[in-house]
């Protein structure tokens, strides 16, 4: 590889594919194989008779790394459509994070507090425990995360990122 | 095929799913298939047997059957078909399979499988062939329903001959073979696949800053590699129109011989690790590179921050993965070969702008001065046979045959001594194993060039360590009267593992010495051959001459000097004018770098 070593970036990036067998591990199998990054994946059909799935990968590298992923990706023969977000233009990078504390007395009411403060909800609560569900960037999860370990953080489930492009612009195949 | 489904399912069915596959295979214009038979596979073979439109070729091993797909493929065009059963058989032609892959040679593979209610259980002879052969294939399929065969058939095919070709694996269970199944037409040409739609015309605003570039060009070069080839014969004729339109010199990569002819006053040879010193000082000192299907691969570029440095890059491949992977380019087309040299050969004539004809003719002369360095000199003298004397009486005395002559290699010094002194002047004459290196490509390989040509001369021009990873395949020559010409270039070691360990590591000669080699002419008898030796100089055209006038399979042993190396080199990690030359000749640095030591 020649050294462009000086332009690394997170790159999110979405692909249309056939929802078929064996695609997600055309895709994972292509990251690994070819020593790419995975910093988060998720897949899931998105078409209304399930025929096309939408995958949103983040990941990182140089400019020139990045550019061979999507033409990789690209080159896959399930693979309708690459799109790079992160180049597109303004976009949403959310995901889902449901967060199992457990603890009790005063540590119960500053972990509700603190859901309020980032607008998490309570979505299962026992004596002893909260599940809370939340949604954001990977940022707002992870802060959100670290108020909760010393008040009895006891498991995290999380989707990784799912990210559209704002405005009236669609990816279709 | 839901179109094309509930029509076929008003249709009383009357085929097996393995009688659709023979159906799918020559509506797909198979004409042979290499193969291996096993448990899984039995329907279609007993298919095969109650027809006589496809010819079988019973190989002794599955990865022949796959490097014989191959041979087949590379010297006509078309799409190679090999037939393996499940487990062993499947695992055996992986390595085939990526060989196929890294040369984008286009192949069809048909597994076996176990049934599809036994798939998962460990069943005896399972394996996980997608998953096996998914980065050792450019696409496979699993067929799970008898609806599917025709269809899987059908877009394998699309899938292996399109784009940049490769291998396709077809996955099939037992009870999908024995299972009655719809047989569905091949979709028309016009009808797109869903997905996958290759680019083969290029984008003209890029060929027209190309042919810009070229024409302001005073030290050009048109680099040419295998998608020349893959693109068909007319583009290799295209190449030779474009390179006397423009004047341009060109050199090919192992890949792309043949590509342009050997002959030609305007062909600088190989370039590349053991390219020639005009081609490599060439691409290293050119202001205007035309890579026109290669992929600026390891071999050829030598250390990436030295390469071309003054050169302005322009890239044309099929793949846009190819495309600024190892060297970055001012600029890239997407598309076809044959199309993109049309196209620039059209937009260079409507153009007005002169070329720097003057600046061109100081190019010449600077290359003359350097072809005056003669870098493949050799010294033949004594009764000790040069491995490069051998190839070099090999081809001339072909050429004086006048026979159309094929070449297929295995892996080592022989290839590239093979690649530098044995001219092609026609494409697809030319098969080796060039991105994977497999050894015990060529004696394979040569079987599907001979099956597909059997008129021909085909020779293997083999190293004795080499050979002996696919020898069984003598037997497949006798069976089918291949007159197949094995030329081995026997010097008792792996001639290129020797020299890299007198290069880079002391002389230190770690199991690199071939100890107890086969008797070869005791060994081609016993597989009903003719064998052959020369032990001196001045029996070597004797042999020559009696092995391209024997009919029959053919191993003629000769007795090389045991030291030689394959010169000029670019030792890894060096740069292209720091090539070592030959014994007797002045070269660049001989030394190689601990970061060059770690490279391949």
């Amino acid at each position: 590889m020649a050294d462009d070593s000086g332009n690394f970036r997170s790159a999110t990036i979405a692909v249309l594919v056939e929802n078929e067998a064996g695609v997600l591990a055309r895709v994972i199998g292509l990251f690994s194989g070819r020593g790419y990054n995975i910093e988060s994946l998720t897949v899931a059909p998105v078409d209304e008779d399930r025929r096309l799935s939408r995958i949103t990968i983040v990941t990182s590298g140089t400019e020139m790394v990045i550019e061979q992923i999507k033409a990789q990706l690209d080159r896959l023969v399930p693979v309708h459509k690459v799109s790079d977000l992160t180049l597109a233009g303004p976009h949403l990078v959310r995901e889902l994070a449901l967060i199992k504390v457990v603890g009790s007395g005063e540590h119960r009411v500053e972990a509700l507090r603190l859901a309020d403060a980032f607008r998490a909800r309570v979505v299962d609560a026992t004596t002893e425990s909260f599940v809370f569900e939340m949604t954001g960037n990977a940022e707002k999860v992870d802060a959100f995360c670290a108020l909760m370990r010393p008040i009895g953080l006891a498991e995290v489930s999380r989707t990784g990122a799912v990210a559209i492009v704002r405005g009236s612009s669609a990816l279709s195949v | 095929m839901s179109a094309t489904s509930p029509h076929a399912a008003t249709q009383p069915l009357t085929m097996s799913g393995a009688e659709v596959v023979l159906r799918a295979l020559k509506d797909q214009g198979v004409e042979v298939i290499f193969g291996y038979p096993g448990g899984a596979v039995l329907p279609i073979y007993d298919a095969i047997f109650q027809q006589n439109a496809i010819r079988h070729i019973l190989v002794r091993h599955e990865q022949a059957a796959v490097h014989a797909a191959e041979g087949y493929a590379r010297s006509t065009g078309k799409v190679g078909c090999v037939l393996v059963t499940s487990g062993p058989g499947a695992t055996n032609a992986v390595t085939g399979l990526l060989d196929a892959l890294m040369d984008s040679i286009p192949l069809v593979c048909l597994t076996g499988q176990v049934p599809t209610h036994l798939i998962g259980n460990d069943a005896f002879q399972e394996a996980d062939t997608t998953g096996i052969t998914r980065p050792a294939t450019k696409h496979n399929y699993l067929v799970k329903r008898s609806e599917d065969v025709a269809r899987v058939v059908h877009e394998a095919f699309h899938v292996a001959r399109s784009g940049r070709p490769g291998p396709v694996v077809i996955d099939l269970p037992k009870d999908i073979l024995i299972n009655k199944a719809p047989y569905v037409e091949a979709p028309p040409a016009t009808q797109p696949h869903r997905s996958y739609r290759p680019v083969t015309a290029p984008d003209m605003a890029q060929v027209r800053k190309a042919v810009a570039l070229m024409k302001q060009a005073e030290r050009p070069v048109i680099y040419a590699g295998g998608g020349v080839i893959n693109s068909g014969p007319e583009a290799s004729r295209l190449l030779g129109e474009f390179a006397r339109l423009t004047g341009f010199p060109v050199t090919n990569t192992l890949m792309g011989l043949g590509a342009f002819p050997s002959q030609d006053p305007q062909f600088l040879g190989m370039l590349g690790m053991h390219g020639t010193y005009e081609a490599n000082l060439v691409m290293h000192g050119c202001d205007v590179m035309l890579n026109m299907g290669a992929r600026f691969d390891d071999r050829v570029t030598g250390k990436l921050s030295h390469f071309a440095p003054t050169a302005k890059k322009i890239h044309a491949d099929i793949d846009p993965s190819s495309i600024n992977k190892n060297v970055k380019v001012e600029v890239p087309i997407v598309g076809d070969a044959g199309q993109i040299l049309a196209a620039m050969i059209q937009v260079w004539k409507e153009d007005s702008q002169p070329p720097k004809r003057e600046a061109l003719a100081a190019w010449w002369r600077q290359i003359d001065t350097w072809r005056g360095k003669n870098c493949l000199q050799y010294v033949q003298q004594g009764k000790i046979i040069k491995p490069q004397h051998a190839v070099k009486r090999l081809y001339e005395i072909t050429r004086e045959s006048g026979r159309d002559t094929f070449i297929t290699t295995e892996v080592g010094q022989h290839q590239m001594w093979a690649a530098q002194y044995f001219g092609f002047e026609k494409p697809n004459r030319w098969m080796t194993s060039g991105g994977l290196g497999t050894m015990g490509y060529g004696l394979p390989a040569a079987m599907g060039v001979q099956i597909a040509h059997p008129d021909a001369l085909v020779i293997d021009i083999a190293g004795e360590a080499s050979i002996l990873m696919n020898i069984q395949e003598m037997a497949t020559l006798a069976q089918y009267r291949l007159p197949v010409k094995v030329f081995i270039l026997n010097n008792e070691y792996m001639g290129m593992v020797r020299q890299w360990q007198e290069l880079l590591h002391g002389g230190r000669y770690s199991e690199s010495y071939s100890a107890a080699l086969p008797d070869f002419v005791k060994l081609a008898e016993s597989f009903h051959g003719v064998g052959l030796r020369a032990t001196e100089e001045s029996q070597l055209d004797d042999v020559i001459r009696e092995m391209l006038a024997t009919d029959r399979p053919v191993i003629a042993d000769i007795a090389v000097a045991k030291d030689e190396n394959c010169f000029p080199m670019i030792p890894s990690g060096a740069a292209h004018n720091e090539m070592i030359l030959g014994p007797g000749q002045e070269g660049g640095v001989a030394g190689v770098t601990d970061e060059g030591k770690v490279l391949v």
